[in-house]
């Protein structure tokens, strides 16, 4: 409506005004609900809050507790482990089924519904089921036993110093399909001719994936990584269905820290200075990431 | 402007009705959803139909710990329910000193619920600066270890009369393929153990010390080393109970797969829905058979501030039912614990109630480790025990890391 009235010069900041104004609700909310709150609980991370939020500071004292908790440095160790081998596994394994699916076979629609379907389970179900196949008395170790191994051990979720890769493993039936389907969208976004040219130059398969396809993938790839990233910080439901936590504090994750601590022990501050640092660690892994991909493009 | 309006006249629409036709429905939320807790509850729910008024049952599954948030948060977020349940002690305080909780001074005094209330350190626990906010409902001790006859027939030994025996009895239990020591993965439980096995090896007044006065010294002490090698035993006699919920443990004792679990009167619940008797199917010892102590925490309600009239009338009526005679027997039957009032007739209760009955009534009492210490100190308690009961940490390290805890306690 004003925009018309400025008609003489176009100013820049009534151009698009449209969109500006119907963008006005996403911005209040990115800023007030998500910069808002992550300012807020940054600040009362340095009270001792308990119960209510109240303003009495108490400098780094809830940030010194937390890293002399036995439970928190479990849990990032336990993320540190599931971080690496999720991203490691789910990269490598979506992009093979998605390379072999791109081999024109046949029943691919069937195939790919097959590995996406986990995907569309909450983690709470999946962490149900795996619970039940991890389980000792019913589930993979009383079959293979019942076929004759008897002495076969299989327990994931009972052994402490193994149980966070019993997580992986359910966390990795139910991602993978997704990463395949990423990938192998972008192999079908790959140019027929590049496939031809290499091939008339006679380089082996492989070598045309490895240094021809993933570089052109590189936006895929990196769509990807944030996907499987995002999922891999706030791991929690998986963990609270299929052990909630233990045995012991083994499968404890910084996600679960920081509930437990805000309601359970009604201790805010602790809870919001556990989050304050899972902010951070994600602050390490996106700044230099983003610095690289957006700031260099800008000199360059 | 116009869009609250009709936002606030669509809410009123949906208010309404329910406020003019059912004058006084009240919502309580509570954790009671075991088997015989279901029954108990349902017995405070009759009562105060009977009232002319309506229960809205609000149970909320999982344990205390994953009600609790949902309870706290739906009074701090506005949208409180008529009552709630907790365990008397510390868990509301903060919600008290907010002035989010109802004030029941005048109908406790006009009760005489002072003179009623036995012991009264149960009282004081629902008692702020002079006022009195919660009305409590029953008496939970956690220190009692029940053994399945059944399973100690099986094996070809004696049941056990104490906590020495027991652990002398492990072996042949074991070899009768029978756990000898039920404990569910939920980390209170292994807490909860612990505290017990406490009281009954070092007593009343190191438990005091430790959980009363947070005195870290004597937490670190000799005393506490005795009970952190009772506590391995535990952990060795407990190995193989892969089961998380406690009623779960508890149906291990039932069935005579697990020889004995250490863990509240509240158990005893499962036992009669179960259809068993205690003396012929099922042993108590109280104090694990050595200190014969229990511990006097417990249920209260907490009514939050309601603003509509008809609904703080109410809780009014339902505080008071809460503690009338007949409501407080037919409850505490069905829930294996004991009555808050000393003056009512238990001629119905079981051996293991009357054992309780009997101690409490020669004073032999301590405060709950709930209304001793804040929710914080038991949540990291509760990490140490759970991680020492799952792993080959030494008692010796937990011993340090307890002591740790107890003097950041408060």
């Amino acid at each position: 409506m004003t925009g018309h009235a400025n008609a003489g010069r176009p100013n820049q900041l009534l151009r698009n005004l449209h969109s500006k104004i119907a963008s006005i609700p996403m911005i209040l909310t990115a800023v007030v609900i998500f910069l808002g709150g992550t300012l807020w609980t940054v600040f009362y991370s340095f009270t001792n809050s308990k119960l209510l939020p109240r303003l009495s500071f108490v400098g780094l004292d809830q940030y010194e507790r937390l890293w002399s908790a036995p439970r928190w440095l479990m849990s990032i160790q336990n993320l540190a482990i599931y971080g690496v081998f999720s991203l490691i596994f789910s990269l490598v394994i979506g992009f093979l089924l998605a390379a072999l699916m791109d081999q024109k076979i046949r029943f691919e629609n069937t195939f790919r519904t097959i590995f996406l379907y986990p995907f569309a389970l909450s983690f709470i179900v999946t962490g149900l089921v795996w619970q039940w196949v991890l389980n000792p008395e019913f589930g993979v170790q009383s079959v293979i036993r019942s076929l004759g191994w008897t002495s076969f051990t299989f327990d994931p979720l009972y052994n402490p110093s193994i149980v966070i890769y019993g997580i992986l493993i359910a966390a990795l039936w139910q991602g993978t399909g997704l990463v395949m389907c990423l990938m192998l969208a972008g192999l079908r976004g790959i140019d027929e001719d590049i496939w031809k040219a290499s091939r008339v130059d006679g380089i082996p398969m492989w070598k045309t994936y490895l240094f021809i396809i993933i570089p052109m993938m590189r936006a895929v790839f990196i769509t990807t990584l944030v996907i499987i990233a995002s999922g891999i910080v706030r791991v929690y439901d998986l963990v609270v269905a299929q052990t909630s936590g233990g045995p012991g504090i083994a499968s404890e994750v910084p996600a679960k820290y920081v509930y437990d601590y805000m309601f359970q022990a009604q201790n805010l501050g602790q809870g919001f200075a556990a989050s304050t640092m899972m902010l951070i660690t994600v602050a390490i892994i996106i700044v230099p990431w983003a610095y690289l991909e957006f700031g260099g493009r800008k000199r360059g | 402007m116009k869009l609250r309006l009709l936002a606030a006249a669509l809410a009123a629409t949906v208010v309404l009705p329910f406020g003019i036709a059912n004058a006084a429905d009240l919502e309580v939320t509570h954790w009671w959803t075991s088997g015989g807790e279901a029954a108990a509850v349902a017995e405070l729910a009759k009562a105060f139909d009977a009232t002319g008024n309506h229960w809205v049952d609000g149970a909320i599954a999982g344990a205390g710990s994953t009600a609790r948030p949902i309870m706290v948060s739906r009074i701090t977020g506005g949208d409180p329910m008529g009552a709630t349940q907790f365990n008397h002690g510390r868990q509301a305080e903060e919600l008290v000193q907010a002035g989010l909780m109802r004030d029941l001074t005048d109908i406790a005094t006009k009760e005489k619920w002072k003179d009623i209330v036995r012991p009264s350190s149960l009282l004081d626990s629902c008692t702020i600066d002079g006022k009195i906010y919660c009305a409590p409902v029953n008496i939970h001790s956690w220190q009692w270890l029940w053994l399945s006859n059944a399973a100690f027939k099986q094996a070809g030994i004696e049941v056990p009369k104490n906590w020495d025996e027991f652990v002398a009895a492990a072996p042949a239990l074991e070899k009768a393929g029978i756990i000898p020591l039920a404990v569910g993965g939920q980390p209170w439980q292994a807490t909860g153990a612990f505290d017990v096995l406490m009281v009954a090896i070092a007593g009343k007044d190191v438990f005091q010390k430790v959980f009363g006065d947070k005195d870290a010294e004597v937490a670190a002490g000799p005393e506490i080393a005795k009970v952190f090698k009772a506590a391995e035993d535990a952990r060795r006699m407990s190995k193989g109970s892969n089961v998380q919920d406690w009623n779960q443990a508890t149906n291990l004792v039932i069935t005579g797969k697990a020889g004995g679990q250490i863990m509240g009167d509240w158990a005893q619940g499962e036992f009669q829905v179960a259809g068993q008797k205690a003396g012929t199917d099922y042993t108590c010892l109280p104090g694990l058979g050595v200190n014969e102590i229990i511990s006097t925490g417990g249920d209260a309600f907490y009514f939050p501030v309601l603003k509509d009239e008809e609904k703080s009338k109410a809780q009014e009526v339902l505080a008071s039912t809460l503690l009338n005679p007949v409501t407080q027997v037919a409850f505490n039957l069905k829930k294996g614990s004991l009555p808050v009032r000393g003056d009512v007739d238990l001629a119905a209760a079981n051996d293991c109630m009357k054992k309780g009955l009997d101690i409490l009534a020669k004073g032999n009492v301590i405060q709950g480790t709930d209304q001793l210490m804040s929710a914080d100190s038991q949540k990291q308690k509760e990490d140490l025990f759970s991680e020492f009961f799952a792993s080959s940490m030494t008692p010796e390290d937990a011993q340090k890391r307890f002591a740790e805890i107890i003097a950041s306690a408060d």
